[in-house]
């Protein structure tokens, strides 16, 4: 393509390398993007690595106030009272403790409640949402009518577009009622409700994923598996869905990337209380979550700020961690796996 | 299938096998439309009651207790038309890059790739914390320390910050649906274009990216739709509870449709009052996002029903 510039006059040539030259640079701002959250980020929780003296910046940024919807009461902004830079416990002392109370005279910033309500969640709203998105991506595929399919993926996908924030008020309002009476639980929200919550945001993804992973299994395989005399169903679960298994697997990836990080809906749905505990009806308070209920009252440049922008890191390594993950040993995978062993 | 005529136990319980097997896969989309049926159908019938000209039309009364939310939907449409102006151009040109220039095959364009799709994956709160981190506390700060270092103007939260972190967050949207509206231009249109001496750019300028007009729109509409039900990147980057007034400036803060949602039903003082009010700014806020999204899920089914001839 590039011989056809030989023929244009010498300013026509000189204005394409500059327009080529500004549009690489303009496309690899998303590899620039990448850097800079890190970066910025990261940077941000810079000062919990240096030495206790370094100043504390004086900004407040005003949020209302925590309303806590179990017991009726406002918390009180104790953000707002002086942070404990001063005290010499650093937060690191805290930082592997079973206890987040990073309000108060004595702050206490245990990671490991959220880390391991965090997962809980994510578990439940796996357990709930891959069977039911890779099910219903089985059945759009091969039981049922093109003209069924034609309403039925672009309803799922619909879902997709459905803000957290509102999912987040369906299970505040409905879910949380609805559970509470059919399984007789203490707390209206709870693990098992955000989980419930997340599902519902989830599930499109492992459908859209796992759908597309089934479309591109070749046709070739279906047919020989029912010439041999096999029935639908048989090679639908035997054969389609082990060939696809690689896309499957990124779609539960995926969907766990998306569950793990989620933040409105477990916000709203977990009852927010940073518990260690393996009950699925306990209250849980997630890493997202504890960045969206806490961010809006913290002193800009405290410790408390520093931490939360170090658990955004965590998420952020976390996220980046599963897409190398899915870059590199599952496309590889599931070319292998078309290309060579089976096809 | 004339094998299954002679029916021995083993076979029978292979049937009885296949037909759970089938009924769990049509049992599961049961359950996903109808979850998503009874989440619609609940907003309808909550929501409807509360919709009204006034609702639509005025501002908040009494703590956002009563009244209208004509703020958060200004602010709403204000921030995704500032996010639209500031993303899809990137997301244009980068689509146009990897579509037109690059080898598909070199590092430079698989690593912006695999950076559109980790993007794609960064939890939307992260943006929130690079939003302040980034745009307020580095780029605000600084712009600030440059021209008038005794007063904060541009170093706090405000609309353009939220605008720039949403414009960040919708960018794989945006490439991702560019890429394929590009994709979809028959080379041969292309081809014709540069045998006729135009040179690479004209040909872009001229012929792909004026049948790739569509699918830009989608991309954007998409972009929108997202941004719009988007609340937690923008929690601590602008979006307040209650102001007077509107936002006209760039570094105003603002109401937003989604945070007022989740304020009105986490952390007001009064929940029980305000659930007709909340129900109604759920419709309210759907209606946006729904109805952009359908748009663009019919537009795009139309683009590869012409494709496919």
């Amino acid at each position: 393509m590039n011989k056809t510039s030989l023929l244009v006059k010498k300013e026509n040539r000189w204005f394409e390398t500059t327009i080529e030259f500004v549009i690489k640079s303009v496309a690899s701002l998303s590899i620039i993007l990448i850097f800079l959250i890190f970066l910025f980020v990261f940077r941000e929780s810079f000062s919990l690595f240096q030495s206790k003296n370094s100043t504390v910046s004086t900004q407040v940024y005003s949020a209302p106030k925590v309303y806590n919807p179990e017991s009726g009461t406002l918390k009180v902004k104790e953000a707002l009272k002086k942070e404990s830079s001063k005290t010499s416990i650093t937060v690191w002392d805290t930082f592997f403790d079973s206890v987040w109370q990073p309000v108060g005279d004595n702050p206490k910033y245990g990671v490991l409640p959220l880390l391991i309500g965090t997962l809980k969640v994510t578990l439940i709203a796996l357990l709930i949402g891959a069977p039911l998105g890779i099910l219903a991506a089985i059945c759009t595929s091969f039981f049922i009518s093109a003209k069924w399919r034609n309403i039925i993926k672009p309803a799922i996908e619909l879902l997709a577009s459905m803000p957290s924030v509102v999912i987040g008020f369906f299970c505040l309002i409905i879910i949380a009622s609805l559970t509470k009476d059919l399984f007789g639980l203490d707390l209206r929200l709870n693990a098992l409700v955000g989980g419930i919550g997340l599902a519902i945001a989830i599930i499109p993804i492992i459908f859209t994923i796992t759908d597309d992973a089934l479309q591109t299994v070749p046709k070739t395989l279906r047919e020989a598996s029912l010439a041999l005399g096999a029935t639908e169903w048989q090679t639908a679960f035997k054969v389609m869905l082990p060939a696809a298994t690689p896309g499957v697997f990124s779609a539960v990836l995926l969907g766990f990337g998306r569950a793990f990080g989620e933040t409105m809906i477990a916000l709203m749905a977990t009852g927010n209380a940073a518990l260690i505990s393996m009950n699925p009806a306990g209250s849980v308070r997630t890493l997202a979550a504890t960045i969206g209920a806490e961010m809006g009252e913290v002193i800009w440049g405290s410790d408390h700020y520093g931490i939360l922008f170090l658990l955004g890191s965590i998420l952020f390594l976390i996220s980046f961690g599963i897409n190398i993950v899915l870059e590199f040993y599952i496309k590889t995978r599931l070319l292998q796996k078309i290309q060579g062993k089976v096809g | 299938m004339d094998a299954t005529n002679i029916t021995s136990p083993i076979q029978q319980n292979k049937k009885l096998i296949g037909f759970f097997a089938v009924a769990s896969t049509i049992f599961a989309v049961v359950v996903v439309l109808g979850l998503l049926l009874t989440m619609l159908g609940n907003f309808v019938i909550e929501g409807v009651p509360g919709l009204s000209w006034d609702f639509i039309t005025q501002a908040p009364r009494n703590n956002n207790q009563e009244g209208g939310i004509f703020p958060a939907i200004y602010g709403t449409t204000l921030l995704v038309l500032t996010m639209t102006m500031l993303g899809v151009p990137i997301g244009t040109i980068t689509a146009i890059y990897l579509n037109e220039y690059a080898n598909p095959n070199s590092f430079f364009s698989r690593l912006i790739l695999f950076a559109v799709n980790s993007l794609a994956g960064v939890p939307s709160i992260v943006f929130g914390l690079f939003g302040v981190g980034f745009f307020i506390q580095f780029f605000g700060a600084g712009l600030d320390s440059l021209f008038n270092p005794s007063k904060v103007i541009w170093g706090q939260p405000a609309i353009i910050w939220a605008s720039a972190t949403l414009a960040v967050l919708t960018l794989p949207v945006v490439i991702i649906s560019v890429n394929e509206a590009l994709r979809s231009v028959p080379v041969s249109l292309r081809e014709a274009s540069l045998a006729l001496g135009a040179t690479k750019f004209q040909t872009i300028w001229k012929i792909v990216l004026p049948n790739s007009l569509t699918g830009i729109l989608t991309g954007s509409i998409l972009a929108i739709g997202r941004g719009a039900g988007e609340v937690a990147p923008i929690i601590f980057v602008g979006a307040v509870y209650s102001m007077p007034g509107l936002p006209n400036k760039l570094n105003d803060q603002f109401m937003h449709l989604g945070y007022h949602l989740f304020v009105l039903s986490t952390q007001s003082p009064n929940v029980e009052k305000t659930i007709p009010i909340q129900f109604a700014t759920t419709l309210v806020l759907l209606l946006l996002t729904f109805v952009l999204s359908l748009t663009a899920i019919i537009i795009r089914s139309r683009l590869t029903k012409q494709l496919q001839g």
